[in-house]
């Protein structure tokens, strides 16, 4: 008579936190994880870059339009006979910081705007959400560069001017989800227990209302990075820091004779807004709860 | 009798529809006395939940509202008191426990977290007073090893135990009266009993008062001393529990009792065929009518159900019924 088989104990599955799962999710999508260490290496460049390569960015260093890889200029030199690398490295830190902080004031402005309208409905909502589609309506890159044309093209100007335009999607993603969190059971629970509406608002819905906004934030830094390009390409921007777009911009007459001065900030720009727009995508997959099953 | 924790007289609760304001508490009066049980009992859509929702202040914005009669709370009128004073009563001194423990819980904080922030609103607790606080709620609540899920997120926890941390929650602030609106429904048979203990327990330990609502017959018996029927907005019958059943006056609560089935102890015993009310509660817009609202389902209608309301005929131990032939019942 033989043994029966030993069955090993079932291990049952332990429930595993949200962010858990997403994170597995995330790493499942093979482009956002490339696009995620791209981005890691960019942000890093722009962080110590400046001090591994300390060449001045506005430095005359050699002739001008010595081409990329000739006379030890890795990137070559533009029409001022400046260091293109230089530019590069030291713009991608005004690019980026550029970048998150006019995503930053959006989503300020926006989730402030789309919580009020959310939770207070009525008269409220109305107003709120009339002045959301004014700014909708408005053109925005003219909106930003009659902003920064009237005020002054200094680098928290040109943020402002890029947050101001482009809150009104945040806005209404927030006001959707506030819509309908508020009538969740959980919040009604809240209500039952005394809360009052600032707590209910940015305590109980809001951290529930996040993920989307999250990959909305993300997605609004490249789009961002792009704003500032379009404003520096027509001029709009501030002389003293370098950027990518400035470079471009200030490089754009002479695009037929030297077309790399234009080309590799182009393509740096490029890659970012690339990686970041792959990063937002990968984290809407992770944080969808729909997509989660497929 | 001194004065009772809770009084209720003549309420008045209107929705705005569409098609016009339609009453769904209509003159509804009771009275809960310190440490009391009682529960409302009815079918789907007869304003139990609109008469929780009404004495915590909590009815839908811009479409319900108390049109008159008055909630008096420990001698405070709450039907005129400020939104203020409201917040500070719920939750500290009125609480609430709710159908769907699935998701009456707020997903991102931890179950620790969110009993400790009722104490810390109402009781000023620090906030390492109120987690350890929480610890020994969650332990009342018998979640056993109460220290470790004490940081557990709701989606770690089943219903049974997410109704129990709800129980936690409600009872923190100890609470006069513990209003709980189906608070087994979405759970299985076995952890409703558990969930019948542990609120029969907690009623002992701490002296609130609770107001159950539910449609289960048997949740009633075991759970209330009072018990108040009600139809379409209205009382149709209440009293005393053990009275009623054993002795219903209105043909609504005779129908639902009769709803109920038996276990027999033995195969061979003979079984009642389990009888149903036929029917289904009216509109919402007919709600208002001068008439009794059950005559629809009745099987003792007589004209004058039709042209009247009828008026409450009182019986023996404060048993009262909304019927013309309660007295032939």
């Amino acid at each position: 008579m033989s043994t029966p088989p030993i069955i090993p104990m079932q291990e049952t599955p332990k429930a595993r936190h949200p962010m858990a799962e997403a994170w597995e999710m995330f790493r499942g999508n093979h482009a956002a994880m490339v696009a995620l260490v791209v981005l890691t290496l960019i942000i890093i460049t722009a962080i110590i870059g400046p001090y591994i390569y300390p060449t001045d960015p506005f430095d005359m260093v050699w002739a001008p339009f010595s081409p990329p890889g000739v006379d030890g200029f890795l990137l070559g030199t533009d029409y001022l006979g400046r260091d293109l690398m230089a530019a590069l490295i030291h713009g991608a830190r005004v690019s980026i910081v550029i970048g998150v902080a006019a995503a930053f004031m959006s989503v300020f402005i926006g989730v402030t705007v789309g919580a009020l309208a959310g939770f207070y409905r009525g008269w409220v909502e109305e107003l709120l959400m009339r002045i959301t589609e004014f700014f909708q309506v408005l053109p925005t890159l003219l909106f930003a560069m009659v902003i920064v044309a009237l005020f002054g093209a200094s680098l928290p100007m040109i943020t402002f001017a890029i947050g101001v335009v482009s809150w009104t999607a945040v806005a209404r993603i927030t006001r959707s989800e506030f819509l309908r969190i508020r009538e969740l059971e959980y919040v009604t629970a809240s209500r039952a227990s005394g809360a009052k509406n600032g707590k209910l608002m940015f305590q109980i819905i809001l951290p529930n209302a996040l993920p989307p906004i999250i990959v909305q934030a993300a997605l609004m830094v490249g789009s961002a990075i792009l704003f500032e390009a379009g404003l520096s390409f027509l001029g709009l921007t501030d002389p003293n820091v370098v950027s990518w777009g400035q470079v471009i911009g200030s490089n754009r007459q002479y695009i037929l004779d030297a077309s790399y001065t234009v080309t590799i900030p182009g393509i740096a720009i490029f890659v970012t807004v690339l990686a970041i727009s792959l990063v937002g995508d990968g984290l809407n997959d992770a944080l969808n709860p729909k997509l989660r099953q497929r | 009798m001194s004065e009772p924790l809770l009084k209720v007289q003549n309420l008045r609760i209107e929705l705005s529809l569409r098609d016009g304001i339609a009453p769904v508490i209509d003159d509804l009066s009771f009275e809960l006395g310190a440490g009391e049980s009682i529960s409302f009992v009815g079918e789907s859509g007869c304003g139990k939940s609109m008469t929780a929702l009404g004495i915590m202040g909590l009815l839908p914005e811009k479409v319900g509202r108390i049109a008159s009669g008055t909630i008096t709370f420990d001698g405070e009128e709450l039907t005129t008191v400020t939104q203020k004073r409201l917040r500070a009563i719920r939750g500290n001194e009125i609480s609430m426990i709710f159908q769907e423990p699935m998701t009456s819980l707020n997903p991102v904080y931890t179950v620790g977290e969110q009993i400790a922030e009722v104490l810390r609103a109402h009781q000023g607790l620090s906030k390492s007073a109120a987690w350890n606080c929480a610890i020994e709620l969650l332990d009342a609540v018998r979640i056993p090893n109460a220290r470790r899920r004490v940081s557990d997120y709701p989606f770690q926890m089943s219903g049974g135990q997410r109704q129990r941390v709800m129980i936690a929650i409600a009872l923190a602030c100890e609470p006069k009266i513990l209003i709980a609106d189906e608070p087994t429904t979405a759970l299985d048979v076995t952890v409703q009993a558990e969930i019948f203990d542990l609120l029969n327990e907690l009623k002992r330990q701490t002296g609130t008062a609770i107001i159950m609502i539910t449609h289960d017959m048997g949740a009633v018996a075991e759970m209330a001393e009072r018990m108040i029927v009600m139809y379409a907005g209205r009382n149709a019958e209440q009293g005393p529990v053990e009275q009623i059943i054993d002795h219903p006056r209105h043909p609504y609560t005779k129908g639902l009792i009769s709803c109920v089935p038996h276990i027999m102890a033995t195969l061979n015993d003979e079984r009642y065929e389990l009888t149903e009310i036929a029917g289904i509660v009216p509109p919402l817009r007919e709600f208002g009518q001068d008439r009794c609202l059950f005559a629809s389902r009745c099987n003792m209608v007589s004209q004058k159900c039709l042209d009247k309301r009828p008026p409450e005929a009182i019986f023996g131990d404060g048993q009262r019924a909304a019927c013309w032939h309660a007295g032939a019942i």
